[in-house]
This record gives C-alpha cells, structure tokens and sequence, in this order.
C-alpha cells in the first residue's frame, strides 16, 4: 500500500503561464496520496500537467504508434506508471491514459506505444518530431520490483498491454520470462524485449510463437514462475489471476477503466477489492490512484 | 479592485468554487492549485453510511462534455470528519459540504453532525438523489418535497444552507421558489443534466448505468439560462456552474445573476481551471475598470 513517510515533495505548479515552485516538507504529507520514489538519496514525489515536446513518432505496426516525448518527468517514471495526454481537438474534454513503456537512459524522455482507438488518439497519431504535446505525469503506483528478489519471474503482456512490460523487463533483477502475445505476426516491441530476458511469443492466428494466447506460451514451452507481473486484456488478466492462485504465486496485474480525472479526485475508475480500501471505506479502489498495478488476489475481476 | 462576494452572511475572497464531486476534498488537486487562492472548496457529496457507487464504466466522453454515473461513492461522514475537513482546514479557503442521502432522515443526520465542526462554513445539499420513499424520484423534481426537505434541513442546520438544483424538470423557477420558500439561503445550479451514450460498434450502453449526468462546456447555455431565470424568480443567491472553463465563462453567470461559480468537468482537462478561472475574472476586472465584483451580479441587460 502507501508508503506515508515524512518525504520531501516538490510541489510543482504551473498556472497559466506563470510558473511557481514551492517546496513543502511539512505535516501535509500525511494526506499525500501519491507514489513517491528514492532517486539519489532523495524521495521525490511530483504530478504535473506540462507542455513537452514530441522527438520522434514512427508506426510500428498497423495501427500501432511508437513515439518518444522529450520531458522530465522521465525523472520520476517508475514501470507500470502512466501518463494521462490530453487532445488539442476542444470536442474532447478528458485525458487519455497511456502506458510509460521506456524511459530513455538520461532520464530526459519518455516513450508510449499506443494503438490508435479513436479521437484522441487518432490525433495523437498525426503528431510529429516538434510538435508540442499536453501531458501530466506520472500517475498511479508501478510494478513492485523489489518482489522479484531471488525469483523467477513472468513477464506477461497481451496487446496493447505489452507496452510497459519493456521498461519492467529493463528495471526488474532476476530471472525472467517474457510472455507476450499479439493478434498477429505484427510484434512490436519484440527485437527491444529480448535484449532484457528470454522472450516467448503468441498470436492469435498462430502467424509467430505459439498459436493461442499467452496461457498457451507457458503450457507449450513448459515454463514456470515464481511470481507475475502483467498488463493486458481482462480475460488475460483473469486467467493469471486463476493460474496464480492455482500455484499459490503472487501476480501484479496491471488494470484499465474509463478514467475522467486521473489523479483520484472523481471515482470514475474504481475496481472491485476484496478488503475495504483504505481511502474510500468501501470494497472500491481507485486504478488511477491506488492502481493501475494491484496484486491479483485483492482485487474482484 | 475587490473580488469578494457574500452569500448568507459568509464573504468568500473570490467567488470561485469547486463544484461538488470533481474535486475529491481538495487533497488530490492541491498537488496542481494552492487552495488557498480559491473561495472555498465544495467537497464530494457524503451520506450518513459509506456509499458503493455504481458499477463500471462511470464515465464517457461525449462532444464537448462527459456523462458520469458515480453513484456518489462516498467515505461516509465519519471519515469525511476525521479526515477531510482537518486537511481542508490547513487552508485559507471556506469548506462547504456537499451532503446527499436517500431519506429525508438520512440527510438530517449528516447536517447534524456537521453542525458540531465550525470550520465548515456552509451546507450544500444534493436533492438529486432518488427519495427512497417515494418511488425514487429525486427530490428535486418535486416542488413539494423540496420544500419539505428544505424546511427539515433548516430546521436542524447550524450552518447556512444552499440548495443544489437538478435541471431535470420542466420549471425550474417553480424548484428555485420551492426552495426559498423552505427556508433556503442559497442556491446553487445547475446539477448535471440526464445523459446517454451508445457505443455503436459493441452495441452497447456507454455506462454500466446506462443514463449518466452530463456536464462540461456543452451544457453552459443551458445552465446561464437557468441562473438567469432562478435569479429573476428568487430573491436568495445564486451559485452558478456549468462548464465554466475560463474567466470570461464565469463572468457570463455571473452577468446572469450568480454571485458565486463553481468549476467542475473542466478541471479534469485542466488542473489549473479553478487557479486561471480566479486570474481571468481579475483580468477581466482590470480591463473594464470594475471596481467591485458584486456590481457585475446580474448586470446583463437586453
Ligand atoms: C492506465 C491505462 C494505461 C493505458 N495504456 C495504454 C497504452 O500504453 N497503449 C494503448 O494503446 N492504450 C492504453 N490504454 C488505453 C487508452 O487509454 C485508450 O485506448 C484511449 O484512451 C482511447 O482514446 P481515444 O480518444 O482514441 O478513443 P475514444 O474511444 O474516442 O475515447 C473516448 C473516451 O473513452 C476513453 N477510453 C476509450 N478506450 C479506453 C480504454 N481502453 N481504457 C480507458 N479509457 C478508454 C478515452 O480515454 C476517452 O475518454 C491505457 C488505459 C489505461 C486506463
Ligand atoms: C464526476 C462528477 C461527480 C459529481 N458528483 C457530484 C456530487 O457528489 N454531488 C453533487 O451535488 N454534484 C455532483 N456533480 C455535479 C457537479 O458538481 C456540477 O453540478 C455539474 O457537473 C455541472 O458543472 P460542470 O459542467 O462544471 O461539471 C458531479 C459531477 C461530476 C462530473
Ligand atoms: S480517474 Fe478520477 S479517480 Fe481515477
């Protein structure tokens, strides 16, 4: 759960223009409710709605845009973390929640893998090297690494849902296994997973990799895991949690829902838990706030 | 130049709010605004006991708006007590509760225990629930029942109360009398307007729920309309909301005869909303040399 120490926190604010920063270190921070992090002896704990700048945008597959955002909040960024990005077009109101999938080495820019849905996205995908783009970040609790420690681990993504996988497998230690699984033979992010762990592949159509889903990967190849981290489709995930539970091993699986607010203020994106959650008193979560990653077992799926 | 505007006796710094529901109890936007350059802080609607919610999907996007069908999940009185007004209380900005209930009784019980923390300010009471008892029409599409809950709250509250209008009837000076004639001290509109959206490639309801309230700039001429006609029928004031995005949104309810707003949606595609909706209205002041906000309160003429 959180972790309510007495942090520092950069309080950043930029208000139309201006730009003000205050740095708090006071009784406040009992009621903080976001991640913080230790980065160089020092924890660090900042939301911020910003204007960065796209560095590159290519298609990876049908539908499927890679691009790198130049911004510090790379700073920050823990795997399984997630940017909200908000359309330019006036007819939309709301952010589109988007998976941080790397974090470049100098910790300057950020890269999001995303199929194109819809509106948002649509025009996320006609951005180009320059153009400036509205993001906040970072949002919601990543992967808990230190859980791996001395494990073998699974590594599991399906779809859409591979994409912060890749910055997982750079920042997890031990042993892992890669299980990812797509449509079809279009593999994005493939050639960038295998430099972090022995990758296993399925699709759909049987076109590369094991034919069937992930599950199917696992039974085919004869693997097997201590502990599972994983993002993907709802059947995905409720199968882990099944396979989980049958081999009596933890697995952080990471959530989607609907999102309005994204930083916890409007209880749009709530999940079921099994114990009353901490915040709000009744067997509901927040995915933006308490999420996206839970364990499997806490959560009614 | 002088931004203060009063309602019930209470001056707030400015007349910009947090409009119920899209601002949790401040602690989550405080990352982004110093709430102590607002005039007061609405907080999520609470009941006597914790409230679920509804199932989800919650929200949708539509074209200029969205349509939220929450539930009004809420922590509960007890926690909002222990947790939220301590924090909310660090700041210099008024607290107002926004408080929702399926009985008559029910909201009675969450006014009462307000009435023993001084820190809040005012009550805003949500009759947009269903009334459990009387086959779960809200109360605020009857005139008589929102009289009666008016004049039950009034007679139990410490603290001034403000009505919180549902734009879902037919005459909404008809509700805006109602609730003066029980006693209000206040009003404040317009609640969310009743939705549906269909996701034509699933065939299926956007929300679990099916209908949802809609809110955001789509919805702003509707709610300066029904200000405007509440403020000509009423003689108590005026809280306006509505997909106020700017300063320039807020003057224009404002010029209706609000004289107070409250931002909503809009801080969900901006976190700042409610900081630029203060500078914008000063901005426009300076402009046109307004000396005092409260001269702009139903200053339009035709
Ligand atoms: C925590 C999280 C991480 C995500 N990471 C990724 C990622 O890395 N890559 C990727 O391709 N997609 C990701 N998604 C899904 C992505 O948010 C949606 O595909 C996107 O919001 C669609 O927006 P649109 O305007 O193109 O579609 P529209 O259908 O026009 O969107 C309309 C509304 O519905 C919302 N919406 C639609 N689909 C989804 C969805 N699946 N989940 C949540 N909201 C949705 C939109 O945000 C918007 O408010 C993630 C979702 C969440 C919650
Ligand atoms: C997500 C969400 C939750 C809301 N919850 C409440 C609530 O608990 N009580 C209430 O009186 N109004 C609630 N409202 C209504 C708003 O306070 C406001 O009246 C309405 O949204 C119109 O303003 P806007 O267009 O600026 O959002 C909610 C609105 C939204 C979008
Ligand atoms: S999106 Fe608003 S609480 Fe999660």
């Amino acid at each position: 759960m959180k972790n309510h120490t007495d942090v520092l926190i950069f309080h950043t604010q930029i208000c139309a223009g201006a730009s003000q920063i205050c740095l708090m270190a006071d009784a406040n921070l009992i009621f903080a409710s976001a991640p913080s992090r230790k980065r160089s002896g020092m924890e660090i704990r900042m939301k911020q709605k910003q204007k960065a700048v796209v560095l590159s945008q290519r298609e990876a597959a049908p539908q499927i845009y890679d691009m790198w955002i130049g911004t510090d909040l790379a700073a920050q960024a823990m795997p399984g973390q997630f940017l909200c990005i908000y359309p330019r077009d006036k007819s939309t109101l709301l952010p589109r929640p988007i998976s941080i999938c790397e974090v470049r080495e100098d910790r300057k820019a950020l890269r999001i893998v995303y199929r194109v849905a819809g509106r948002g996205t649509g025009e996320f995908s006609q951005y180009r090297a320059g153009d400036a783009i509205d993001i906040m970040g970072t949002l919601g609790n990543g992967f808990p690494l230190e859980e791996a420690a001395g494990r073998k681990a699974f590594l599991m993504g399906g779809g859409i849902g591979v994409p912060p996988v890749l910055q997982l497998a750079k920042e997890l230690d031990g042993e892992k296994q890669i299980v990812v699984g797509y449509r079809d033979g279009h593999t994005f992010l493939r050639e960038d997973l295998e430099k972090y762990g022995s990758v296993y592949i399925a699709t759909e159509d049987g076109s590369a990799g094991t034919k069937g889903n992930v599950m199917d990967a696992i039974a085919e190849n004869g693997l097997e895991a201590d502990i599972i981290y994983a993002c993907g489709p709802m059947p995905m995930l409720r199968a882990i949690k099944a396979y989980a539970a049958e081999h009596h091993i933890k697995a952080y699986i990471s959530l989607e829902e609907h999102m309005a607010c994204g930083v916890g203020a409007c209880l749009g994106c709530v999940v079921k838990t099994r114990e009353t959650d901490s915040h709000s008193h009744v067997n509901n979560a927040r995915i933006c706030t308490e999420g996206p990653v839970f364990e499997a077992g806490e959560v009614e799926i | 130049m002088n931004t203060q505007t009063t309602i019930a006796g209470i001056t707030f710094k400015n007349p910009v709010m947090t409009a119920s529901g899209t601002f949790g109890s401040g602690m989550e936007y405080s990352e982004f605004v110093d709430l102590n350059q607002l005039g007061a802080v609405v907080t999520k609607g609470v009941a006597n006991v914790p409230w679920p919610g509804n199932p989800t999907p919650r929200v949708a996007e539509v074209y200029g708006g969205m349509l939220n069908a929450i539930g009004l999940q809420n922590p509960g009185i007890d926690v909002l007590m222990e947790r939220d007004i301590p924090f909310l209380k660090q700041f210099d900005t008024k607290i107002i509760v926004n408080v929702c209930g399926k009985t008559v009784e029910d909201y009675v019980e969450v006014v009462e225990r307000l009435g023993e923390e001084p820190a809040v300010a005012m009550l805003e009471i949500n009759v947009s629930c269903p009334n459990v008892k009387e086959g779960a029409i809200a109360f605020g599409q009857k005139a008589d029942a929102l009289f009666h809950i008016t004049e039950e709250i009034k007679k139990r509250a410490r603290q001034p109360v403000i009505m919180k209008l549902s734009p879902n009837v037919t005459d909404i000076t008809e509700m805006a009398r109602a609730a003066e004639a029980g006693g209000a001290d206040a009003l404040s509109m317009i609640n969310t307007i009743t939705g549906m959206k269909i996701d034509i490639h699933r065939r299926k309801f956007a929300l679990a729920n099916k209908t949802g309230g809609m809110s955001g700039p789509a919805i702003k001429p509707v709610a300066v309309r029904m200000v405007y006609q509440a403020a000509q029928t009423v003689k108590i004031p005026i809280i306006g909301m509505g997909g106020i995005a700017s300063g320039e949104d807020a003057i224009e309810f404002i010029l209706a005869g609000a004289s107070a707003v409250s931002i909503g949606a809009m801080n969900f595609a901006n976190p700042y909303t409610t900081a630029e909706v203060v500078r914008g209205i000063e901005e426009y002041m300076e402009r046109y040399h307004v000396e005092n906000l409260t001269d702009l309160i139903g200053a339009a003429t035709a």
